[in-house]
């Protein structure tokens, strides 16, 4: 399952490939308090990129700076070779058009039900007969593993994981490049959360998808992920394949990947 | 390689070959479509299609979607189609869009439009009859709360009330101050312009402050509050109902109208007496002023002139009707509040009622008391 990922720590591995996102030198905060700072990380075109960290490192937040809802105080990011700051709002657009976003709560439309939500970015970006627009829809629906019967539900009459499908269905409505994931698995059973990895890696295959997935999952890091990077400390702790994250001495990481919820993931990578 | 996506026929007899090409991708998903409604009409009697792929550029999950699509209807019309030059990857694509292909479930029917009237008719009335009983539970339980603060005296949420009387009340002086001087200014210039051709100019200010206490100042002040506090009431506690805050609240043992709503409505009848006597004030001092320039009556002559025009049960009924007009409008708010539903367009709708209602209702029980107060001859 494990595909070729990037050998060798971070950067330094993936010299020779083209990063769709290459950010330097982030710093964000909050009032008094930076809660990312000096932090550099690429992501690679077609891989799956796993962030882990504590609760409350950054991880969202580095997700959101990323795709440019928060401010920040310091750093530069490229989004496929353009570079944010000095872009103009055509090729702004541009680019947001290129990707999708998960967000950590979902954030789907209140008003507007499933299938409208899906229907949104086709809407406002390209001109289709509603026939076509329908039909995409209902197949990202099922993509996504949602019953045909969740179209036309409103928000506030779906479940948690349910709430989860219908977002990555709508980042996903329009065929991105690349998508930001922020904790995909969470609030799914087992058995979705395996369904989700795998339509994920699929779309990696087949698309070329390139995904930013910030998780908890630790099967999802061991199935999906090519390589991993830790947050800790406002900054990248380390990146690289899942084996030389776990190699790495900090304690946290040695905490997470070698504590009791770990179920000897550590022996089994460094087995294999 | 050509990058605008095309879909042409070839072969002829009974077996055809569709070929695509160009980028098949849903930014060309227009185009395709058409062109696909195009090709779909040409066959009668065809008994093998081909779809070959192998010029297709790029490839994502609209175009699999349209490949199956087309795929599909000639199957449906009696042909055996079969798939060539494609990739690995494609056909994991085409593979997943085929997973995913569920006749779409129906859509919900809507009864003819005559049915549907008479439904919507029938449940607004019996919506404005579930209304009433909810706000008379409501109210119910917010007096019971308020009279057992008088034996639990410590459970009194005096830091809270405090909080909403600084934004009710406090806050609220300047605009409503404002207003009141200007309409105080306009009654009082107004009655002096039709009482001049009766040489009764004087009398205005008889009108100006009978009006001003017994109805203006009252009725400004509660439609003011309707729209500031009403409507800021109704959105705190909907978007608290909508984020599941007030079921959080309920399973932490704590009773929402205890803690929510009796120290609003508290803030809110402390509230509206002491904005009538500010209304009331800055209407006559409107009055007085416009009184000095139209008519010539300094403030001097003003004041006692006004002491002998009106009486003090004049001013009384205003400020009576005052904690009434609060309870109404808080009530009003807060059952709206409540019955956010999950959507932010809902909790826009119910705003809206909580203010329309609100003012509604005030001018009605406005009405109410004038019939009360003219009966008892007070
Ligand atoms: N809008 C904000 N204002 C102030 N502080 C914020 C804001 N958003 C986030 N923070 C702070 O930033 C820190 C990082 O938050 P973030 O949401 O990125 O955590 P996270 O790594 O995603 O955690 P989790 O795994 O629990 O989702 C937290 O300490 C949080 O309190
Ligand atoms: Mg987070």
């Amino acid at each position: 399952m494990q595909p070729p990922a990037a050998k060798g720590a971070g950067d330094s591995a993936g010299e020779n490939r083209e990063a769709i996102v290459r950010a330097r030198g982030i710093k964000v905060g909050f009032g008094a308090t930076n809660i990312i700072d000096g932090l550099d990380l690429d992501v690679y075109r077609g891989e799956v990129l796993g962030v882990v960290g504590g609760s409350g490192t950054g991880k969202s937040v580095l997700l959101r700076t990323l795709v440019g809802l928060l401010p920040r105080r310091g750093g530069t990011i490229e989004m496929f070779g353009v570079d944010v700051d000095s872009a103009n709002t055509e090729e702004r657009r541009a680019v947001e058009r290129r990707w999708g976003i998960l967000f950590q709560q979902g954030a789907l439309f209140s008003s507007l039900t499933v299938k409208q939500n899906i229907q949104v970015p086709m809407r406002e970006h390209l001109q289709m007969p509603q026939a076509l627009m329908d039909e995409l829809a209902e197949l990202k629906i099922a993509m996504v593993g949602l019953n045909p019967d969740a179209a036309d539900k409103f928000p506030s009459e779906l479940s948690g994981g349910m709430i989860k499908r219908a977002s990555l269905a709508r980042a996903l409505a329009l065929d991105p490049d690349l998508v930001f994931l922020d904790e995909p698995t969470s609030g799914l059973d087992p058995i979705g959360a395996a369904d989700f990895d795998d339509l994920i890696s699929k779309m990696r295959e087949t698309l070329g998808l390139t995904v930013f997935m910030v998780t908890h999952d630790l099967d999802s890091l061991f199935s999906i992920c090519d390589r991993v990077a830790a947050l800790g400390n406002k900054k990248i702790l380390v990146a690289g394949d899942l084996k030389t994250v776990i190699e790495n001495p900090d304690p946290w990481i040695q905490e997470y990947f070698r504590g009791k919820r770990a179920r000897g993931m550590a022996a089994r990578i460094s087995r294999s | 390689m050509d990058q605008r996506p095309a879909l042409s026929v070839t072969g002829s007899g009974d077996s055809l070959v569709l070929s695509a090409s160009g980028n098949w991708t849903v930014l060309e998903a227009e185009r395709l479509d058409n062109e696909i409604g195009q090709v779909l009409k040409v066959p009668g009697g065809v008994r093998r299609v081909d779809i070959d792929l192998s010029g297709i550029d790029r490839f994502d999950t609209a175009g699999a979607w349209l490949i199956h699509r087309t795929a599909r209807e000639l199957i449906k019309g009696g042909a055996e189609v079969a798939y060539t030059g494609i990739g690995p990857s494609r056909e994991i694509l085409l593979g997943e869009v085929e997973k995913s292909d569920h006749e779409p479930a129906p859509p919900r029917k809507s009864p003819p439009i005559v049915l549907q009237m008479v439904e919507d008719t029938g449940n607004v009335v019996i919506e404005s009859g579930r209304d009433l009983a909810k706000l008379t539970e409501l109210l119910g339980n917010s007096l019971i709360i308020m009279v057992s603060f008088v034996f639990k005296p410590w459970k009194f949420r005096l830091t809270s009330i405090t909080f909403h009387l600084e934004y009710m009340a406090l806050r609220a002086v300047p605009i409503i101050a404002l207003i009141s001087f200007l309409i105080g200014g306009i009654i009082l210039q107004q009655g002096a312009y039709q009482l001049r051709y009766f040489g009764a100019e004087i009398l205005s200010i008889d009108l100006a402050g009978i009006l001003v206490l017994r109805e203006i100042g009252l009725i400004l002040t509660a439609i003011m509050v309707a729209g500031r506090s009403g409507s800021a009431i109704t959105a705190e506690i909907g978007s608290m109902k909508m984020r599941e805050e007030i079921d959080a609240l309920q399973t932490l043992a704590l009773d929402p109208v205890e803690v929510l709503i009796v120290p609003r409505m508290i803030a809110l009848i402390i509230a509206m007496p002491l904005l009538t006597f500010v209304a009331d004030m800055a209407a006559l001092t409107g009055a007085g002023l416009v009184a000095w320039i139209y008519i010539d009556m300094p403030p001097a002559s003003y004041i006692p002139y006004l002491r002998n025009a009106v009486e003090v049960n004049t001013f009384l009924v205003g400020l009576i009707k005052a904690p009434f007009m609060a309870l109404v409008i808080g009530m009003i708010a807060c059952l709206e509040g409540l019955q956010v539903q999950g959507s932010a367009e809902s909790l826009g709708r119910q705003t809206t009622a909580s203010v329309v209602k609100a003012i509604f209702m005030v001018i009605v029980l406005d009405g109410l008391f004038a019939m009360f107060f003219a009966a008892i001859d007070y």
